[in-house]
């Protein structure tokens, strides 16, 4: 890969002094999330970074925390007819259904590529039964590169509300268990906010043997024209995502670490600065995923590390870890 | 998104001249044109990049207002006092682009670009007919340059609904060989759409290839068009599309493969520019485009007709 061109104005990128601030290099970004090391907690979103190829035309992908390709299943999907995106106010719609190559073409073509630009990768899993996420889960028992599964449990363009795992605490323990007796790293269950009370479902799937979990999956929306009368998305419904959920984002971060502190949680909804992932640090998040903020800015994952370790070194902080369930009472 | 203030000048990406970069780019002139709104900007290291069919994508400040807007690049200059400017035109039709209508010249904009696939070349001399509809004759322009600075025959097609939406009708003059405007309510040049005109003007220019852009309704009966008069056809379409380099899978076009298989391709990544005749324009929303004129096809073919292997060198 050629080097960069980065022409940065001068003025704009000064540091500058605070009391009390401690040299931008004393920052160790390295986060834990259970057992699983990153050298940073700024990851992408499953869905919003492709297969890694595509950013990495505009910057190293491996400098990214670790790279959430989007969701894999056993066979191919071509996934929903067009129109898959609405934009909404701070945010977008869509329904793509899972479009993907299938677990042997993935394996074939995109996952050679990202060991070989060295991204630690997080590997989205789908399936529509059970076995469907075990299969997946299966094949990539000891593929290089491949930190950790993420079990998406929760996407919202699907057949049916009954295949929405994440709805359901035993069905969603019953996919998590399945995939814990494949994999050999650590299992992230993603789950959804659309439930009366996330902390039952996540109680259910660490007790299946989830390492950790990624909350929270896009929210189930819809936008119809007002002249037409038509949905605006071919498949009505769609997931919201953008800065639109980050405070019900942060909602389930919350809730979640308040009544399972010991379980590591990655922030996931409408993150797109070093501040927005401040907050879901604070919240009780380890790690945060940055998704639609991609499609705005390609650049989003490289300009909110660095912005990440600017801000703690402003203050002070060594660490991301140290701000970890940080929350002042009122 | 930074807490840096956004300055002219700021660039990012890879040095790479194949790959797209992100700018903050001055804007230098925003113009009227019919119906349509034309800005020129200051864009050195894009418009260095840019390929005729390739597109840029916009940050736009309008209230709530999250994603980017696509524009195909309607001309560069890559040379003389204008070098490193580059154009585009847009109906203002909803609030980001409503927001461009407000720049002033010397107001900054964030630009990706340039994405997207470019229309292929001809690798041997044959003349070209482009086909515009409205806005989307755009990128033709940039097309046409480039063909007759390689000595290639360019004839145009323009056509839209009315007079006021055909873009630019001094440049597409200029531009040309010849010119043939179609307007649906006949406000100028011949009543109609551009496909009633495609086999005459083909036939009068001795035309070998086409490029079209322009709505997709448009570019399915051109497309129709060209596969019945075997004339090999590219054509740029426009999708809705989220992030605009690849990684939102929104703006996907079925796209008919060699085994026959009807696949979903990005139309910002693996387009915007697509064969004409493997668009599978009945599949999906596509159905509901009008109906294509059925038209008894020429019996005497005109010899010598270009296949794409013979125009594109595709196996």
């Amino acid at each position: 890969m050629s080097p960069d061109v980065r022409r940065v104005d001068p003025v704009a990128a000064a540091e500058v002094v605070v009391e009390g601030a401690i040299p931008v290099s004393e920052v160790d970004l390295a986060v834990s999330v259970g057992k699983l090391r990153l050298a940073s907690p700024v990851l992408t979103a499953s869905g919003c970074f492709a297969s890694g190829a595509e950013i990495d035309r505009f910057h190293d992908i491996s400098d990214i925390g670790a790279v959430v390709v989007k969701s894999v299943t056993v066979e191919p999907r071509e996934g929903l007819p067009t129109p898959r995106m609405a934009e909404t106010p701070s945010g977008m719609l869509n329904a793509i259904g899972l479009q993907n190559p299938g677990i042997d073409a993935w394996l074939a073509r995109d996952l050679p590529y990202l060991q070989g630009r060295g991204a630690a990768t997080v590997v989205s899993v789908a399936g529509k039964t059970v076995e469907e996420f075990r299969d997946v889960a299966r094949k990539l028992r000891r593929a290089g590169g491949v930190v950790a599964l993420e079990v998406n449990l929760s996407c919202p363009n699907v057949e049916h509300r009954g295949l929405v795992f994440a709805t359901d605490p035993r069905q969603a323990a019953e996919v998590i268990a399945a995939v814990k007796r494949e994999a050999d790293v650590p299992v992230l269950a993603k789950l959804t906010s659309d439930v009366t009370d996330v902390v039952t479902v996540a109680t259910a799937v660490v007790e299946a043997g989830a390492d950790g979990l990624t909350l929270i999956n896009t929210v189930l929306g819809m936008a119809i024209d007002a002249e037409t009368g038509r949905p605006r998305l071919s498949n009505t419904y769609g997931g919201l995502s953008g800065p639109a959920i980050k405070p019900i984002a942060l909602r389930n971060v919350h809730q979640v670490h308040a009544a399972l502190p010991d379980v590591p949680i990655i922030g996931c909804g409408g993150a797109r600065s070093a501040t927005d992932v401040v907050e879901f640090l604070r919240v009780g998040a380890s790690a945060v995923q940055i998704g639609t903020a991609t499609f705005v800015d390609p650049f989003v994952h490289r300009t909110v590390t660095d912005d990440l370790r600017r801000w703690l070194a402003q203050r002070g902080i060594t660490s991301p870890e140290e701000l970890r369930g940080q929350v002042e009472a009122w | 998104m930074s807490g840096a203030k956004v300055r002219v000048g700021q660039v990012m990406g890879r040095s790479d001249p194949s790959l797209p970069v992100k700018a903050v780019c001055e804007v230098l002139a925003r113009r009227r044109q019919g119906a349509y709104w034309m800005l020129s900007i200051s864009a050195p290291e894009i418009a260095d990049r840019a390929e005729p069919g390739q597109f840029v994508n916009v940050a736009v400040e309008a209230r709530g207002a999250l994603l980017r807007r696509p524009f195909s690049i309607a001309r560069v200059s890559k040379q003389g006092p204008f070098a490193g400017t580059l154009d585009v035109a847009f109906d203002a039709h909803g609030p980001g682009t409503e927001w461009l209508t407000t720049l002033e010249p010397h107001d900054v904009l964030d630009v990706v670009g340039p994405l997207g696939n470019p229309f292929p070349l001809p690798k041997r001399k044959v003349p070209c007919l482009l086909v515009g509809g409205g806005y989307g004759t755009a990128p033709l322009f940039f097309l046409a340059d480039r063909l007759v600075r390689d000595g290639q025959r360019v004839d145009l097609i323009v056509g839209a609904a009315s007079q006021a939406r055909l873009l630019d009708v001094i440049e597409a003059k200029r531009s040309s060989a010849s010119v043939t405007f179609t307007t649906e309510d006949g406000s100028y040049g011949e009543r109609g759409r551009v496909t009633d005109v495609l086999e005459e003007v083909a036939n009068r220019c001795g035309s070998g290839v086409v490029y079209a852009c322009g709505p997709n309704p448009m570019l399915r009966a051109v497309s129709e068009k060209c596969v019945e008069l075997e004339l090999p056809v590219q054509v740029a379409v426009e999708e809705h599309m989220a992030c605009g380099v690849g990684v939102c899978w929104t703006c996907v076009v079925p796209i008919r493969a060699k085994d026959g298989a009807v696949r979903m391709k990005r139309s910002c990544i693996d387009g915007p520019v697509f064969n004409g005749a493997k668009v599978a324009w009945e599949e999906s929303r596509y159905r509901s485009g009008p109906a294509v004129p059925d038209e008894e096809p020429d019996e005497d073919e005109a010899p010598g007709r270009l296949t794409d292997a013979d125009v594109w060198g595709e196996a």
